[in-house]
């Protein structure tokens, strides 16, 4: 049981940790606003009440310092350099790996522990206390009320957990030992609300501690020990002394806060109430106004910061949900069919509902399929952790920029994308971004700057890395081909094959063996792992401007737009991404051009046509059939054509399924992907199609046609 | 009264363990059989969505509740002529290589109880096909039963389409 809760915390912390880069992230691009601060201190800070919950020290440790000076931050008291948002992103890492380490065991490397450490203490007054007193989640400037804290203050404090504090995984013991750290602890069991064994509900929580804590903290340093509690349990807190100067941190609290009445409810209605006399309801009550004045602000920003609640779910349990609902609509369309067939007179209430039914089953068939495709931007983040750790271990600055994060891909693209995007990226880095001293001698930045795409293109995944580096340096890259006797001496290549030559296995032009490369991983490993996700990877090079790495990946499972055409009587989609515009032909559009050679005159512009049912080597039914439709599309390279399809049916969404493994690799199939009805409907890739040569799709399949029209 | 139950109940597995249950099927007019623990369901036959490029014997792809299988034309694959396309036909839906596959066959018979022993070795015949494809023979019913070797008729998907 334990173990389950601890596994919600490490989950929940992926989604902290991801908040909190992308936070740091926004820092890093300028953003200052005291929200996306707030942001990322919330997250580390809840990382570090989870981890203590759980005794997870060396995690709460770290955790405890990079909060500090992000609190200090907060209050306006620390600027926000290039040198602090470096070390913070550097935290960031670290605390990413602590977590890491945390779940799956292993040794944290602790020379790089305490560098950040120390480094982080520099930014920390030496007079920790006054850090540590800041009230939570407010992140607006106030003015402090003067505290005493040097003086010892005996603190009474009486703490009642309810059952629900238990049911969340907290353990009161955790609790007291935190607070045995400010001071001297004497901890009283009160079981007087213990009833009779005969009353005793198992599930209610009956014990009270009676803590009586001597230290010099502040009063708010024992609330924040409680403040993973909060509402869980019932708590007060009562000091020997001073009852001044609580009343005065209150009255300022308060007046920062402003929204507090309406959220403590009536106890706060006085707000200047000595806390003796209502110690309990002050104590929850300021937290609880903090907690509510965040999302405040935080809404008009609304979605597009913070994670968005996510469940896991077993990729299997989805595809069966998947597989499932196709077979409810095809279940749909099968009744609709028999009861069209029926001989009844009135059937107008049956089909009214079966249209509901319909509809309703769609919507289902939406929301199941978008279950499965995730946008690549959590991988997209971890990215810049990679070019990060990559500058610093060359000496070289280099950022990284992201584009298209909302792009969504298959989930197991995304996890098996990892490690060739963490191989290109540090290549980039390591061979294609230059010193910066080199740089400023070529009339570039200083730093460089490598751009991290995605999009959807021609019914597949397009990843684009771009550096802006000093590109292939290709005599080179030729020589050691030669020396490797990877090519002959005397080969003639162009500039895109020495290129490529990249790709080939033993190939590394590292001159020495450094850090982050050439230890004999090569590109031919990215290329393998591209090759294994049925994908295919370029790379174009410009001498001094930079390379550009293409990885082209299909969408497996990923859901698509596409448009519903026919082909040769058979019904197929084209990715909507792919074209640029549709238009029905007519005669006098249409133009020959040698023997074979058609082209389609659009507004001036000749495009070349290609037969779509000819290039599959589907002939249609009517050979005489007036010109059909026409799918205007454009390649990777920018050339237009003309696909000639019979007619369009339909624009929808689409689950795509792969045909890897099913039949192989099919020129001019992308993949499949099953309609309403239930049949298969082949996801044409236009790329290929066009590649493929009408003659060379001579294939006898009209047999074929007239056993799948029959029956 | 026990004991004759039990000593029942015993047989029955002794049986099992010497017969094997096949299912028997036609395609283009010879007698097939598969291992019923081959076979994963059997369906009507529906219209199926043709892949371009695919050989002849490849019919093209079907969906089984949201997968997309492959249908082969087992008398095709035989290298005996195309079935004709009719509502009696049967899919034969198999696990080969860990994914399913449709078998187009004309219909399917009975379920026939094999002794290992009454197995025949496929005596030698001038095609080099049919030794690959049929595992064995069974005389069954005065008529001969041909066992398919699953593996050999279908292979890894990669090299259905070169």
């Amino acid at each position: 049981m334990a173990g389950s809760i601890q596994d919600t915390f490490f989950e929940e912390c992926e989604e902290l940790l991801e908040a909190m880069d992308e936070g740091l992230t926004a820092i890093e691009g300028g953003d200052h606003d005291p929200e996306v601060v707030n942001a990322v201190f919330r997250a580390v800070h809840s990382i570090k009440g989870g981890a203590g919950a759980f005794g997870l020290d060396e995690l709460v440790a770290f955790a405890h310092k990079f909060e500090t000076v992000f609190d200090e931050v907060r209050a306006n008291r620390l600027g926000l350099d290039t040198k602090l948002i470096q070390l913070l992103l550097r935290c960031s890492d670290h605390l990413s790996d602590l977590v890491a380490t945390s779940r799956d065991g292993g040794s944290v490397d602790e020379a790089h522990n305490d560098v950040l450490v120390s480094a982080l203490e520099e930014y920390i007054d030496e007079d920790e206390e006054e850090v540590v007193f800041q009230p939570m989640g407010l992140g607006g400037a106030f003015e402090m009320a003067p505290i005493e804290v040097e003086k010892e203050r005996i603190y009474n404090i009486r703490f009642h957990p309810l059952k629900d504090m238990y049911g969340t995984g907290n353990e009161p013991y955790f609790l007291f030992q935190t607070l045995a750290d400010l001071g001297t602890l004497e901890v009283t069991l009160d079981e007087s609300e213990l009833p009779g064994f005969d009353a005793l509900d198992t599930d209610e929580s009956y014990l009270i501690w009676a803590l009586t804590l001597t230290t010099t903290e502040s009063k708010s340093a024992i609330e924040s020990v409680f403040e993973f509690v909060e509402g869980l349990c019932e708590l007060s807190i009562e000091s020997d002394m001073d009852e001044e100067d609580d009343a005065n941190a209150l009255a300022a609290l308060e007046a920062a806060f402003g929204t507090a009445p309406e959220e403590g409810g009536d106890q706060v209605a006085a707000p200047f109430e000595p806390p003796v006399s209502a110690p309990e309801p002050e104590a929850v009550a300021a937290p609880v106004a903090a907690k509510a004045a965040a999302p405040k602000a935080e809404a008009a920003k609304s979605d597009q910061r913070g994670p968005n609640p996510t469940l896991r779910v077993d990729l299997e349990r989805v595809d069966r949900l998947i597989n499932a609902v196709g077979e409810l609509i095809i279940n749909h369309s099968m009744l609709a069919q028999q009861i069209a067939n029926l001989d009844v007179a009135d059937l107008r209430d049956v089909e009214t509902e079966l249209e509901g039914f319909k509809n309703l089953a769609r919507d289902i068939q939406e929301g199941v399929m978008s279950i499965r495709a995730q946008p690549v931007k959590p991988l997209f983040q971890r990215m810049a952790r990679i070019v990060r750790e990559a500058s610093a271990a060359t000496g070289k600055t280099a950022k990284l920029i992201t584009e298209g994060e909302g792009t969504e891909v298959d989930k197991t693209v995304i996890e098996r994308l990892s490690d060739p995007l963490t191989h290109i990226l540090r290549n980039a880095v390591d061979h294609g971004i230059e010193k910066p001293e080199d740089r400023e001698a070529g009339g570039k930045t200083k730093s460089g700057e490598i751009r991290l795409s995605a999009s959807h293109r021609s019914g597949s995944v397009c990843i684009e890395i771009k550096d802006d580096g000093a590109g292939v340096n290709r005599p080179r890259v030729k020589q050691i081909a030669i020396d490797k006797g990877l090519i002959p001496e005397n080969a003639d290549l162009t500039d895109s094959e020495i290129d490529n030559l990249l790709f080939l296995p033993g190939f590394s032009t590292a001159k020495e063996i450094s850090n982050l490369s050439g230890r004999g991983v090569g590109m031919d490993v990215v290329k393998n792992a591209v090759t294994a996700l049925g994908g295919r990877i370029n790379i174009s090079s410009t001498p001094g401007k930079g390379s550009v790495f293409t990885i082209i990946l299909p969408l497996t499972l990923a859901v698509m737009d596409g448009m519903v055409v026919s082909v040769a009587d058979q019904t197929m989609v084209v990715p909507i991404t792919s074209i640029v515009e549709t238009m029905r032909g007519s005669d006098d559009m249409v133009n020959n051009l040698g023997a074979d050679g058609t082209l389609l005159s659009i507004r001036g512009n000749f495009v070349p046509v290609c037969d779509v049912g000819g290039a599959l080597g589907l002939s249609k039914g009517d050979q005489d059939q007036p010109p059909g439709v026409y799918l205007l599309v454009e390649t990777e390279t920018g050339q237009r054509s003309a696909l000639a399809v019979d007619d369009i049916h339909d624009q929808r969404q689409v689950v795509i399924k792969s045909l890897d493994g099913v039949c192989g690799n099919i020129p001019g199939v992308a993949a499949a992907t099953i309609l309403g009805d239930g049949k298969i409907a082949m996801i044409l890739d236009p790329e290929s199609i066009l590649a493929a040569s009408p003659s060379a799709a001579a294939f006898d399949t009209e047999r074929r046609i007239s056993n799948a029209i029959a029956s | 009264m026990q004991s004759q139950a039990e000593a029942k109940y015993d047989d029955s597995e002794i049986k099992h363990a010497e017969h094997s249950e096949f299912v028997s099927f036609t395609v283009a007019g010879q007698a097939f059989c598969l291992k019923i623990t081959q076979i994963r369901e059997i369906r009507r036959w529906s219209p199926v969505t043709i892949l371009p490029h695919a050989p002849a014997d490849v019919l093209g792809v079907m969906n089984l509740r949201g997968a997309v299988i492959p249908i082969y034309d087992l008398s095709a694959r035989f290298g005996l002529q195309q079935t004709e396309a009719s509502e009696r036909n049967v899919v034969i839906v198999v696990s080969v290589h860990g994914k399913p596959v449709g078998l187009l066959a004309e219909s399917v018979s009975e379920i026939i109880s094999i002794n290992p022993d009454d197995i025949q070795d496929t005596p030698p015949v001038d095609s080099r096909n049919t030794m690959d494809y049929i595992q064995g023979i069974i005389s069954h019913d005065e008529t001969m039963v041909r066992i398919i070797n699953l593996d050999a008729v279908i292979t890894a998907p990669e090299q259905v389409i070169s």
